[in-house]
């Protein structure tokens, strides 16, 4: 189990490592968006998870 | 003689062009097909009952919406011969990527739950229990995908898809009168006004018509097929086909309910078969099949979306032509989503109705972090090149993701000030 877990870690690392560079150059504008969507999405999903545990109670 | 010549000439040209669409077919018909699952029948029927006729016209506008958002996939996936999250890890780095990855199997495990949801709902109208429903399903799909051809696998997925059809005989057993479904229908209107209930109503039908995992199934299954860049053009008129098919299902499930069952508060498409089973058998029966098909062919899909995804970042053999001794780590996350998905529809007292509706509208919120990426990828010059995207498809993929975003924040809204849209 704990040698599984090692071999997960270490090819996650390679994985990062492999992609650490994007290859499509990002304006720091665009970056800034897509940074802002991300949290945002995540904010409006927190809501509904909020709404649906609302609805069961 | 001239004429004849002609005549035949032109037949067999006819003849061999679908001779050879019949051998492109399939990602497009498959994964439009299988967006109609067992959640999307459970939103369509709940619509009709609701709405009546009258979100027929937003319905037909979700085919072109559908179709330029999943004809970006055939393009990229032709050309880089890679499935999408690989391309968003190569393209993005790992940190968008990972957000990408674990966006996408969070939200097609829920949505797999739903689809076990449905097809557990539609068994049970004929006396079959849940847990035999879940084994029967699990076995079945093994035999499917452990045959090792893709080609056979997508054969399979497309009688699935042909007996998707079985509501359009449904919708005209009931008798709708076509002169309400055209007045009510097919003029644009917001029936009982705009609040919380329309917003979410409207988010779950694109989030039905148009999902993350569709993104990565349909790029994925291009690169499994093995298409190249000369098939774009007929792997663009598979996605146009689907599009319209999925869209001229929902409507016609629309109609079945919208005629039988208008103004019930239908909760789920297994209520509304039973329901229908009441007043006209062979409709619920209609109703209860098409819900368990609809179910096995978005569970067959979406499964398939995770662990293709999976294989391409973590390296492993991914692909549906080798056996399970070839791509053990394939098939392992396969069963694994599908089996602790299964699982949970198997819990006593679970709320099985509002968590298929809310899978849908939470798959829609996500959705345009996906369609952010390949809008970025398809404009890629050094790797598109003149496949890459033109001003047109810019507007259209741009203008669904600002219209999603819009509607997502109109129903955030609604949930923190629920008396804002009364």
């Amino acid at each position: 189990m704990r040698a599984s877990l090692k071999r997960l870690l270490r090819k996650i690392g390679e994985i990062n490592e492999r992609y650490r560079e994007p290859r499509i150059a990002m304006s720091r504008v665009v970056r800034a968006a897509l940074q802002f969507l991300r949290v945002y999405l995540l904010f409006l999903v927190c809501l509904m998870v909020y709404k649906f545990i609302l609805l069961l109670n | 003689m001239n004429f004849f010549s002609k005549l035949y000439y032109r037949l067999r040209k006819m003849w061999k062009a679908i001779q050879l669409y019949l051998v492109i077919a399939g990602p497009g018909i498959v994964v439009m097909v299988a967006d109609n699952d067992a959640g999307g029948i459970t939103t369509y029927a709940a619509t009709g009952a609701k709405y009546g006729y009258h979100l027929i016209w937003f319905l037909l506008l979700l085919i072109p919406a559908a179709y330029y958002v999943q004809e970006m996939t055939v393009r990229l996936g032709a050309v880089t011969k890679r499935g999408l999250a690989e391309a968003i890890f190569d393209g993005f780095g790992a940190t968008w990527g990972w957000f990408s990855l674990v966006d996408l199997m969070l939200v097609n495990w829920l949505t797999l739950v739903t689809e076990f949801i449905g097809m557990t709902a539609a068994l049970h109208i004929f006396g079959v229990p849940p847990w035999l429903t879940v084994t029967g399903v699990v076995l079945l799909m093994a035999i499917i995908v452990l045959n090792g051809r893709y080609w056979t696998w997508e054969k399979i997925a497309l009688l699935f898809c042909a007996l998707n059809l079985v509501y359009i005989p449904g919708a005209f057993m009931v008798n709708p009168s076509v002169s309400d479904i055209l007045q009510d229908g097919l003029i644009p209107n917001f029936h009982g006004g705009f609040n919380g209930q329309l917003f979410f109503f409207l988010m779950a039908n694109i989030g039905t018509t148009i999902a993350p995992w569709m993104l990565f199934f349909q790029q994925s299954a291009v690169v499994d097929k093995g298409m190249q860049e000369k098939d774009i053009p007929w792997g663009k008129f598979d996605t146009l086909l689907g599009s319209a098919l999925t869209v001229v299902v929902a409507i016609f499930i629309v109609i079945v309910t919208g005629t039988t069952l208008n103004g019930v508060d239908i909760e789920s498409a297994g209520q509304a078969a039973e329901q229908l089973m009441q007043t006209d058998r062979y409709v619920g029966t209609f109703m209860a099949i098409g819900l368990f098909d609809a179910g096995l062919l978005g569970a067959i899909c979406i499964s398939l979306a995770s662990s293709w995804a999976f294989g391409e970042i973590f390296g492993w053999a991914h692909s549906l032509n080798q056996n399970i001794k070839q791509a053990p780590w394939f098939y392992a996350s396969y069963f694994f989503t599908l089996i602790t998905s299964g699982l949970v529809v198997l819990i006593p007292g679970a709320p099985l109705v509002l968590i298929t509706l809310f899978v849908q509208v939470i798959a829609v919120t996500l959705l345009p972090a996906a369609l952010v990426f390949l809008i970025l990828l398809l404009n890629d010059r050094a790797t598109m090149g003149d496949y890459r995207n033109g001003v047109w498809q810019n507007l259209i993929g741009g203008g669904i993701v600002v219209a999603i975003v819009v509607l997502s924040s109109l129903y955030g809204i609604s949930v923190m000030f629920p008396n804002l849209f009364q």
